[in-house]
């Protein structure tokens, strides 16, 4: 009898359970068809394409796939190409983490008003263009802009850093820190600061304290802002290309010129499948590492 | 006389224009169970923090056996505490936790385990070494903490209404083992809560705190049985509050004229509260002959509330309406609603406190 009666939960339990789901999805609709229509049918004409091939005048060839362009992508120069890109991509991250930690920091130690017009100076940022925000790079690192300017009044020499990877570096970093910031922010923020003060009753110094309870119980912050700022630097193209020089070809540039300048779309599509399986994998052990520490 | 564990002398802080404590002066004896008590924003927590070095005193010296410690940080003074919230460290393991302030204090790692082991067993966690905080209960997290701070053996053990988070059944058992632990260790106990009945039944002395002040210490029964101000007697247990006029030394008269027999020590004509258990009333039939001795009042019972153990009787009296309470033994005489009785109580149980 009591064996029926529980079936009998369990039934109600499980169609609970499926009508949830369903409901679920429902909801879910309209970013799932969003999703299809501009991530996943795009990519995979780009996956497509990437077995293709190219014809002498640069037209793309879909009746002859085969492995040709993959099989360009251990050439030297993308092996180059790559390491420079992925050099600069860890160091943009590597300095982002370091200049928006103690600020994130900051931020979760001032109250409640200042915090929150702390957060809207960090966000000011996204209401110009990014583009225009790159330009204006441009003049602040030319070589008769303000910076060099400074400089010369102050007896020291022109400053030549547009066109270099340093101005890329600088770009980038710009570009990102917002993305690091945010999400340093937001686990600071959930942070139990009495596991500090109980750490500090157990004798451990302020530095200690930080090192033993504090940054590892910000390591999904850390985290999520490394990968933000990660991938999207790997890949860029906007910055590079306006504040780099042309001895500085980093990936994005070296995507972008095989479809517009060589015209070889399945070589183009190759690189970028290539690349975004790299960053696929860097991102699942980037957080298996940091769910291990959290 | 041995040299007290915690001596405070003249010590307040200031947060901006508020005092939150304003001036105390406290010597904790060392190898007890000492309870600040208050009710919450009298200054209790923020005494326990400045003992502890989270906060530093605006004024005034703070000495742990006898050495000072005013501005030291927290990491440098031999004292642990037990958080309200426990503050274990969730990314941990429980042993991790307990061998926390061993490591910072460069415990060798043989010594150290050891010592952990021990703390573990004595809060009955020996199994659950490897668990980490949030796989626990409420009750074993609470073990955790005390372990993790016992085991460092400090001069004295600051504990913050570690009891707050626990159901009354959990928190009752919690009770009784606290005291027998520290009874077991030996190592002084400075116990904050709001909880009368927690600081009644676990503390060797009480210092009852508010707006700032510590207004009386002394041990649970001196507390109880004669406070010494009308907040004290308010606020520890149910008492009746009643306003008298003092005729001598003895004697004060209540409202309505009559007199009751007191320890007064207050002069003739001042304006005092007497203050009274409703435990020590005794209700009597007007007819029935009264112990000698014994203050009585004629009143008439407004209402009877059954508490299983005991009953409650509201009764009005000239000098106001007083609450008894009597033990439910077998065969007592109940009285009900507009029934005449007599209220008896003895003049030893007459307190009397200014205001």
């Amino acid at each position: 009898m009591t064996a029926t009666v529980e079936s009998e939960g369990d039934l109600l339990e499980e169609a609970a359970r499926r009508a949830d789901s369903r409901r679920g999805f429902l909801i879910a609709l309209p970013s799932y068809v969003y999703l299809m229509i501009f991530f996943v049918v795009p990519f995979g004409i780009v996956f497509v394409y990437s077995f293709a091939t190219r014809s002498s005048t640069g037209r793309t060839i879909l009746e002859d796939f085969n492995l040709n362009s993959y099989s360009r992508l251990f050439d030297p120069v993308v092996a180059r190409i790559a390491t420079r890109s992925l050099t600069l991509a860890v160091v943009t991250t590597v300095l982002c983490l370091m200049m928006s930690y103690p600020f994130a920091y900051y931020i979760v130690s001032r109250g409640t008003s200042v915090r929150n017009a702390l957060l809207i100076l960090v966000m000011i940022p996204f209401w110009s263009n990014f583009l225009v925000r790159t330009y204006a790079w441009r003049v602040l690192l030319g070589s008769d802009g303000p910076i060099s300017q400074i400089s010369q009044a102050l007896g020291g020499g022109e400053v030549r850093v547009l066109f270099t990877t340093t101005a890329v570096l600088i770009g980038l970093v710009y570009g990102y820190l917002p993305f690091m910031v945010l999400p340093l922010y937001a686990s600071l923020e959930r942070m139990d600061w009495q596991l500090v003060e109980g750490a500090r009753d157990l004798y451990a110094s302020g530095w200690t304290a930080f090192r033993r309870i504090t940054l590892p119980l910000s390591m999904p912050g850390v985290v999520a802002g490394s990968i933000l700022v990660f991938i999207p630097t790997l890949g860029a193209y906007v910055t590079p290309a306006l504040l780099g020089g042309a001895r500085t070809t980093l990936l994005g540039d070296y995507i972008v010129g095989q479809f517009l300048g060589a015209r070889n779309w399945p070589y183009g599509s190759a690189l970028s499948v290539g690349v975004m399986a790299v960053m696929l994998a860097a991102a699942v052990a980037y957080f298996r590492v940091g769910a291990k520490t959290a | 006389m041995r040299e007290p564990a915690v001596a405070l002398s003249g010590v307040s802080k200031h947060f901006g224009d508020v005092a939150a404590v304003a001036g105390i002066d406290l010597d904790i004896p060392d190898g007890g169970f000492f309870s600040l008590l208050g009710p919450s924003g009298c200054g209790k927590t923020t005494t326990l923090r400045m003992i502890a070095g989270f906060e530093f005193p605006t004024t005034g010296s703070i000495r742990i056996k006898g050495v000072e410690v005013g501005l030291e940080p927290p990491n440098r003074r031999p004292v642990n505490t037990v958080f309200q919230s426990y503050a274990l460290f969730p990314h941990m393991t429980v042993e991790a936790n307990v061998a926390f302030g061993l490591q910072m204090k460069k415990v060798g790692s043989a010594e150290a385990a050891q010592r952990v082991a021990r703390a573990l067993d004595m809060v009955q966690l020996g199994g659950r070494a490897g668990a980490r905080p949030a796989q626990l209960s409420g009750g074993q997290q609470q073990r955790v903490a005390l372990a993790r701070a016992l085991v460092n053996e400090p001069a004295v053990l600051l504990l913050d209404e570690p009891l707050g988070a626990l159901d009354l059944k959990l928190r009752q058992a919690m009770q009784v083992e606290l005291k027998e632990l520290q009874e077991r260790v030996g190592i002084t106990f400075l116990y904050v809560t709001h909880d009368q009945e927690e600081a009644l039944t676990m503390s060797d002395r009480i210092g009852v705190m508010n707006e700032g002040r510590l207004l009386q210490v002394g041990d649970p029964q001196s507390i109880y049985e004669h406070p010494t101000s009308r907040f004290v007697a308010d606020f520890i247990g149910d008492i009746n509050l009643l306003p008298a006029t003092v005729i001598d030394r003895e004697t004060v008269e209540l409202m309505g004229g009559s007199k009751a027999g007191a320890i007064t020590g207050e002069p003739s004509g001042s304006k005092v509260t007497v203050a009274i258990r409703p435990e020590r009333f005794e209700l009597f039939d007007p007819d029935e002959t009264i112990p000698a001795g014994s203050n009585r009042i004629d009143g008439t019972v407004a209402r009877r509330t059954y508490y299983g153990d005991v009953f409650y009787y509201d009764v009005d009296t000239p000098a106001g309406r007083v609450e008894a309470k009597e033990e439910n033994r077998p065969g007592v005489e109940l009285y009900g609603h507009g029934d005449p009785c007599v209220v008896v109580w003895s003049p030893e149980a007459t307190t009397v406190v200014r205001g």
